[in-house]
């Protein structure tokens, strides 16, 4: 941008015509007079982000030029930009209202970006307690973000936090408190807080809110009690934020309850005896990690689970009974016969007990997933009810009920969309030089496999061809070899020794090279082939591009190097398809081949989402060179969306940067006569090929490949 | 005298085991009967100090060698090497080994490539001779000699695992960490520390393990505790200690390196 101070007259025109001030018909001189009152940083800062902004939305650049002279008196360009940033993303995600929103109350952005610079961020954070929780033991629950200003509470699978957490002053007492709430909450569930119907018990109080809140008051000060006998350094902490929000526990009877609850085999019957004597007392500050509880929540998430697991566990027995049969299956024996018994270990220390499994008093071993189950089991009940213990019998059970139903993802188009199964990849806005978050809905898809003669029809007229790139790759096999008569190596090479020897008796000089040396296997290739299957590709170069395939895939089987082929094609950012014509790890064979025939157009050549999918999927793959080669047959393309053109193929090469840098080489072979054009740009000078005719395809791209290889 | 023979350590102060099931008495029917034993568990569990106690308790010398993919049979049978202008040969650790009537242990046996395993087939059975062939010699292995193995099935790679072939030949004996109480006592004998704070370092270890399968490879082994033991003994603070011997060694991740310090610094 500029690098000398403007003047309020060079301002204006720049901003009339950024923001399209003929048509809006605002004033720009009273901006332009603003901007040109400042220092020269925070002025090239501002008509950066003019630009830039208005290249997405003239709204957002006029609020953006109005409030931001005035803003950057208060706050630093960071806090600026990701005010900026923050609406765009909005209106990506909720529309123009809501970044609208975000960009008329810049102060309200501040608090919470005070809230944010020392608050723990549930985003940030989620990652790290999630692991801690799962480290505590127990169930294994999931962690998500509660809605808008809500406390933190669980409905025993799911563990619930704010967005941000800011209670505290400094981000470090903050963390603490987040984790703090994190494990109470765990701890409701892991000592039992939801055996009792909470509901009911309250609901015999005159003022059922109230006994709500003191019955959590008792339940925390059990669960902390709990919590100190086996995390001291946490419990620490815990108390030491209790002091920090001026909630230390003063009142002596509330004193006495404490240590009635406190007691190592307390439970929530304790609490609840206690909650007549607690509701008539006032009730303490709580503690501020103290969150709330919802007991109508817990209690249908609770009901479908015991239903679902009492099913799970004896159908799992059943298996077990089943495979432990060593008689021939007669067909009247009952399975429900076999007597399962569960026998407990390691009850000294405070972790659930271990247990073991015996079926007629033999023990078995018991699979991760039965042991799961037992413990999820055991966390809702206290202990394993013995009816839990009987196989289920033959048509005792409803599969429906325990497999969750997958939604059809071509149903996607059917008037019931949804985002199941999809995988949300980013987008580049070169734009506004940044990235559009979960943009793309990919899916992945198989080809419908084609049993007809396309196959034979190609192997026959493209014999040759075929023959010669068998032995041309064969012969590119990089093989262990030892090879002898070396200067250095790992084992004496007898005959050059004898040979030695002798010269050496007749006088003569005596050779040096005596070793042998095993040479290794160095090629150790995976590629991943992108093919464009977009409607453009119908037709002649549809029928060229699968025979090319075929050959490909004949000719690599001689090499030997792990390969995958899929297909891509999208119509707008809602519907990016992926097509599995090989995977790695598949065998090529007919089904393979079946597929390469069935290979049709689709829709539109949206590349970006592509390209970063292959550069997961060849992250996967253990190997010293990964090639990423794109068959397209022209630019990247939507229907909408502004695909085409610049931000397609801007879009295109952020994502092969990104593919250079994960350790995939990019490679594009085309048969777009004007690839010239735009190729160089997206894939370097050196790292593409045009094919000029179209009927030499497949006799180019097998050679193509040896050439990137060799 | 045309074999050069390598020196065989005997073990002469009692290596520390403390006794989980019937190990102990599985490997001495074992060795009385002349089989060869497997070992298998996790890294850090014991295995190889184990059989250093066996080796102690029979009084006989301990050959281990640590297997690899560039180990050849060579390696460990033996080769030619010359001196003095004269071919000399010089066993290997597995030759050495038979001939003394040692117990010889290939640590971590599928990181070796399978072409060099299949040399331990003749002394894995009944026949107990390592078959020289560049020599054309047959070396009986003498009563006293005994082949151990090890390797971790949890590392269950595509390329790397043990064959029927060679395992079907072995006595197994299934390695895991132990149980909360007598952990802590290892604990305490290695290290010098209090009885309490090897119940936390064990608590601690146990959450690591919950966490196997959802980001670590493997929750903390033993051994770890062990380091972070001592390092404890000599004054270093319990987090801090936690952190370099046992945080920093399981994982690079850093949400996951996070969690695990948050998981220490709750129980110390």
């Amino acid at each position: 941008m500029a690098e000398r101070i403007l003047t309020a007259e060079q301002i204006e025109p720049l901003l009339e015509h950024w923001l399209e001030a003929e048509f809006t018909r605002h004033p720009m001189q009273p901006h332009a007079e603003a901007i040109a009152a400042l220092a020269l940083p925070d002025q090239s800062f501002i008509l950066d982000w003019a630009r830039r902004s208005a290249a997405v939305n003239i709204h957002v650049a006029h609020m953006f030029v109005r409030e931001a002279p005035r803003l950057l008196a208060q706050m630093d360009h960071r806090t600026v930009e990701a005010w900026v940033l923050q609406a765009l993303d909005e209106i990506d995600r909720g529309g123009m209202k809501a970044g609208l929103d975000v960009l008329r109350d810049p102060a309200r952005f501040v608090r919470l970006g005070r809230e944010r610079a020392v608050g723990a961020v549930f985003s940030d954070i989620a990652g790290v307690l999630r692991n801690f929780v799962r480290g505590l033991s127990g169930r294994a629950l999931n962690f998500e973000q509660g809605s808008g200003e809500c406390g933190a509470w669980t409905d025993t699978e799911t563990l619930f936090l704010p967005p941000v957490i800011a209670g505290m002053e400094s981000a470090q007492d903050n963390f603490l408190l987040a984790k703090a709430m994190a494990t109470l909450l765990w701890a409701q569930t892991r000592f039992g807080t939801f055996h009792i119907d909470i509901a009911a018990a309250c609901a015999n109080h005159d003022n059922p809110g109230h006994a709500l809140r003191a019955f959590l008051q008792l339940e925390t000060l059990r669960l902390e009690a709990a919590i100190a006998r086996d995390l001291q350094g946490l419990a620490r902490d815990m108390q030491h934020l209790r002091k920090l929000a001026g909630a230390a526990l003063l009142d002596p009877q509330w004193r006495q309850m404490q240590r009635q609850v406190s007691r190592i085999d307390a439970t929530s019957e304790d609490s609840l005896a206690l909650l007549a004597q607690a509701c008539t007392l006032e009730l303490p500050v709580p503690a501020p990690y103290q969150g709330e509880l919802r007991p109508d929540s817990v209690a249908s998430i609770m009901a479908a689970r015991k239903e679902r697991e009492k099913m799970l566990l004896r159908v799992k027995l059943a298996e077990i009974a089943e495979d432990a049969q060593r008689e021939p299956q007669q067909p009247e024996q009952n399975t429900s016969a076999a007597k399962f018994e569960l026998k407990e270990s390691d009850i000294a220390s405070a972790e659930l007990p271990r247990h073991e499994l015996l079926l007629d008093d033999n023990p078995v071993p018991l699979p991760d997933e039965v042991r799961d189950l037992l413990t999820s089991i055991q966390l809702d009940f206290g202990d394993i009810p013995p009816e839990y213990l009987t196989p289920a019998g033959p048509g005792e059970y409803d599969p429906n009920l325990y497999q969750p139903q997958e939604k059809d993802p071509d149903a996607v188009w059917g008037g019931t969309y949804h985002e199941d199964g999809a995988v949300l990849y980013p987008e580049w806005d070169f734009r506004r030089q940044h990235y559009r978050k979960n943009w793309c809905v990919m899916r992945e898809k198989d080809v419908a496999p084609v049993h007809d003669d396309f196959v034979s029809g190609v192997l026959n007229r493209y014999a040759g061809l075929a023959r010669q790139l068998r032995r041309t790759f064969e012969a590119m096999r990089d093989q262990d070899r030892v090879e002898k008569r070396q200067l250095d190596g790992d084992d004496l090479d007898f005959d050059a020794l004898v040979e030695a020897l002798g010269d050496a008796h007749a006088g003569r000089d005596m050779s040096d090279r005596l070793f042998t040396h095993l040479h290794r296997n160095e090629r150790d290739i995976a590629v991943l082939f992108l093919v464009d299957m977009s409607g453009s590709t119908k037709g002649w170069i549809n029928e060229v591009e699968r025979a090319a395939l075929l050959l490909l895939c004949e000719a690599l089987e001689s090499l030997g190097d792990r390969y995958a082929i899929y297909g891509f094609s999208g119509m707008t950012r809602k519907k990016c398809e992926l097509f599995r014509i090989k995977r790695f790890d598949e065998r090529y064979g007919d089904e393979v081949r079946a597929r390469i025939s069935g290979i049709r157009p689709q829709d539109y050549t949206r590349m970006g989402f592509a390209i970063r999918h292959a550069t997961q999927l060849l992250s996967q793959i253990d190997a010293r060179t990964r090639l990423l080669i794109t068959l397209s047959d022209g630019k990247p393309d939507d229907y909408t969306d502004n695909y085409r053109g610049r931000y397609g193929i801007e879009d295109t090469r952020r994502a092969l940067l990104e593919a250079a840098r994960a350790g995939v080489r990019p490679f594009c072979i085309t048969v777009d006569k004007e690839a010239r054009d735009y190729l160089p740009h997206l894939y370097g000078a050196a790292r593409y090929t045009i094919v000029d005719d179209v009927a030499r395809l497949p006799f180019k791209v097998a050679g193509i490949y040896r050439r990137l290889t060799h | 005298m045309d074999v050069i023979a390598p020196q065989l350590a005997n073990i002469d102060a009692e290596p520390f085991y403390q006794t989980i099931g019937d190990e102990t008495a599985l490997f001495d029917a074992a060795y009385r009967n002349r089989l060869p034993v497997l070992l298998k568990g996790p890294t850090g569990c014991g295995k190889t100090r184990f059989v250093e106690h066996m080796a102690w308790r029979l009084k006989r010398p301990l050959v281990t060698v640590a297997c690899h993919d560039d180990l050849t049979a060579a390696d460990l049978v033996g080769r030619y090497l010359i001196v003095g202008g004269q071919t000399v040969w010089m066993d290997g650790p597995l030759a050495a080994a038979v001939r003394a009537g040692a117990i010889c242990y290939l640590d971590e046996i599928v990181e070796a490539r399978k072409d060099t395993m299949v040399v331990i087939h003749p002394l894995a059975d009944s026949r107990r001779v390592l078959p020289i062939e560049k020599r054309g010699e047959l070396v009986r292995a003498p009563e006293g000699f005994m082949l151990v193995i090890s390797y971790n099935p949890g590392y269950q790679s595509v390329l790397k695992e043990l064959k029927q072939s060679t395992r079907q030949r072995f006595v197994a004996l299934d390695f895991d960490y132990p149980a909360a109480d007598i952990e802590a006592a290892i604990v305490v004998h290695e290290t010098g520390v209090s009885l309490d704070m090897a119940g936390k370092l064990v608590k601690f270890a146990a959450m690591t393990r919950n966490l196997k399968g959802s980001g670590l490879d493997e929750g903390a082994s033993t051994r770890l505790l062990v380091h972070a033991g001592i390092l404890i003994s000599s004054g270093i603070a319990p987090v801090a200690a936690c952190r370099a011997a046992i945080a920093q060694a399981v994982t690079d991740e850093p949400e996951m390196l996070a969690a695990v310090q948050e998981l220490s610094s709750s129980v110390f």
